[in-house]
């Protein structure tokens, strides 16, 4: 594949590992993910979706396999490479939104650029301010994210996933805890941000109606990739 | 948002006022540490600079004399038989040899606050039929009372000291019923005696010395002394009381003569003082520990407490630097703000001291001040223990796994 943001070969993970107790979640995950792809990952509780998703997101390390992001390796990278990478490359959106409570929207959306640059700047703000209009938010800009709704707060969640232009954009069950008006909204915010940007997004979901219009749908089974289809769903 | 500061002083004010009540406690916390630590300190060392200036302001901190008469028996000389018992030679009354020139070399010395000769002796005070036996001190009074401050001692009558006059203590006084204006012999142990006038009654704060003080125009002491021209010994002030005994030490080296300083003629007294030294350090020690372990208690909760933020900001790419610091300037700043409102508390029970501790007179019994030194050690430490308590659970905290942190 050409403009390739995510492979992954012969991905393992193990928990308590060389002890009696060892279990392992992932048997060996082989993926692609090319640019612009919106692929949603379906399977049943315990099957390793969010493991795999955590690792995927280098906030986990896998036991055995590799694994590139945009062609850059990111196994046996230190902390301090591996930070830069997952800061840069990678949006996040969690199934609990995962803001900080203690600081306003539009600081929770420049809050990875601020990591990444160390003060604030006229630019970063700019932005943020920019992606929370382009969620709907912009008039909330200055409210606690502890002072939003649960629907607003997935939304700054997106906006702040977005922040740093990430090739990649990985959501765990961002819908899980949204009513079906707004669990449609968010998603149709991530397709836009699919299409308008080519971002590629990796949606781990429990909701069919949602998976049905992702293009591409990947299920794993007891840490086993078991279907990977093309759906017709127009992007 | 205070709007250019850096991530981590952003993160840090921010979680510090999420965390309000709990700042606040801490702060309070600490502000009562601190203020104890000042209020104790300043207490305790103005106690000690208290009992030091009554005991050590009638004496000199180190007395210079003429180096001891040593017996040297003549053996081994061919034709001389060597004597079985040395006896030891009786100390007479004698001067400093130069004197003068070693008073000059012993005040120009840096950790010499100033100086002065002496020609003292026994004598007795007559009057009538009632007879004393008195320190007969000569002196002069300006380098004197830089060193005694006789003036503050003044019981009644003037300090003037002319070659006729004589001041003399007041127990001295009642014993022999003088007073002020009235004549008095001084008969030295071998000699000629003198009559002086009584021109100052003064109290040294101690009945024994007031029995025995007479003092007297140092050239008269030298004639009734037979001292002419001399100086029995050099009295010396330092500036620095505890390094009387080197300083006594450097002037023995320098001059070869007897160097006595307080802290050798007080020893039980040096020993107490010392004493009281250590246990003052050690209250402050223990205080300081107290505060440093509510500190960290309160940091280590708050880390467990943000392990979620703090899973969160490493997820979007926060360094474990940028985490530790956020933490260590949450100590700091927990440290300096509480040790400023300590501050504040010690300077206040200070003048509450001041004000409600005081004789009949609204004299405070016990001047403590306000010793800066004091004020800015104590914030200074208490800010060091804010920064050293916060280590740990920033440590704790910038190694927190993003993974666990964020599912917890």
């Amino acid at each position: 594949m050409a403009d390739e943001v995510l492979r992954i070969e012969g991905l393992r993970k193990a928990y308590n590992a060389g002890t009696p107790l060892e279990t392992e979640v992932l048997h060996g995950i082989d993926l692609r993910l090319g640019k612009g792809e919106f692929c949603a990952l379906m399977g049943p509780s315990g099957s390793g979706k969010s493991t795999l998703l955590n690792i995927v997101g280098l906030l986990d390390r896998p036991s055995a396999g590799q694994l590139y992001v945009e062609g850059e390796g990111a196994v046996g990278l230190d902390e301090r490479a591996i930070t830069r990478l997952r800061g840069r490359r990678i949006g996040f959106i969690f199934q609990y939104h995962h803001l900080l409570p203690a600081f306003t929207a539009l600081e929770n959306v420049f809050m990875p650029m601020l990591l990444e640059r160390g003060r604030p700047d006229a630019e970063m703000r700019k932005r943020a301010q920019q992606l929370l209009e382009s969620v709907g938010l912009g008039q909330f800009r200055d409210r606690l994210a502890s002072q939003l709704s649960g629907g607003q707060q997935q939304r700054v969640a997106v906006a702040r996933a977005l922040a740093m232009r990430p090739a990649l954009l990985l959501a765990d069950e961002p819908t899980g805890n949204l009513d079906t008006a707004s669990a449609q909204g968010v998603f149709d915010l991530m397709r836009a941000v699919n299409r308008e940007h080519g971002t590629a997004v990796l949606l781990v979901t429990h909701n069919h109606e949602l998976a049905a219009q992702c293009r591409r749908l990947v299920e794993i089974v007891d840490g086993r990739i078991t279907a990977d289809r093309a759906l017709g769903a127009a992007g | 948002m205070s709007p250019w500061l850096p991530f981590e002083w952003i993160a840090a004010s921010r979680f510090l006022r999420e965390g309000r009540l709990q700042s606040i406690a801490i702060v309070l916390g600490v502000s009562i540490g601190v203020g104890v630590i000042v209020f104790m300190s300043a207490a305790l060392s103005a106690q000690m600079t208290n009992i030091i200036r009554r005991v050590l302001s009638s004496q000199p901190h180190i007395v210079l004399l003429p180096p001891k008469d040593v017996a040297r028996p003549l053996r081994d000389e061919p034709g001389v038989a060597a004597a079985a018992i040395v006896q030891k030679p009786f100390q007479r009354v004698r001067s400093i040899d130069q004197w003068q020139r070693i008073l000059r070399e012993t005040a120009a010395m840096p950790a010499v606050a100033a100086a002065a000769p002496m020609a003292a002796g026994s004598a007795l005070a007559v009057r009538g039929e009632a007879t004393r036996s008195v320190t007969l001190s000569g002196i002069e009074p300006e380098a004197y009372f830089r060193i005694v401050p006789l003036p503050e001692k003044i019981a009644s009558g003037s300090l003037r000291l002319g070659a006729e006059d004589v001041i003399v203590g007041t127990e001295l006084a009642a014993d022999l019923g003088v007073v002020v204006g009235d004549k008095l012999r001084i008969v030295p142990a071998s000699g000629q005696g003198t009559a002086l006038t009584v021109t100052g009654l003064v109290d040294l704060g101690s009945k024994g010395a007031n029995q025995r003080a007479a003092y007297v125009a140092l050239h008269t002491a030298q004639s009734l002394l037979g001292l002419t021209g001399g100086a029995s010994s050099i009295e010396v002030t330092v500036r620095d009381i505890y390094a009387a005994e080197d300083v006594a030490l450097a002037i023995t080296a320098g001059s070869g003569l007897q160097a006595e300083s307080w802290i050798r003629t007080n020893s039980q007294f040096f020993t107490a003082i010392n004493a009281q030294r250590v246990a003052n350090t050690a209250i402050r020690v223990f205080v300081a520990l107290a505060i440093a372990l509510g500190i960290a208690a309160v940091l280590i909760v708050s880390v467990v407490q943000k392990s979620r933020e703090i899973g969160i900001l490493r997820a979007m790419g926060a360094s474990q630097g940028q985490i530790l610091r956020v933490f260590l300037i949450q100590g700091a700043a927990l440290g300096l703000v509480g040790s400023l409102f300590g501050c504040v508390i010690a300077a206040a029970a200070i003048a509450l001291w001041e004000r409600l501790v005081v004789d009949s007179a609204g004299v405070p019994l016990l001047a403590i001040g306000y010793d800066p030194l004091i004020f800015a050690g104590a914030a200074l430490i208490a800010s060091l223990t804010g920064l050293a308590s916060a280590v740990l659970p920033a440590m704790r905290g910038a190694r927190l796994d993003p993974v666990v942190a964020i599912r917890g």
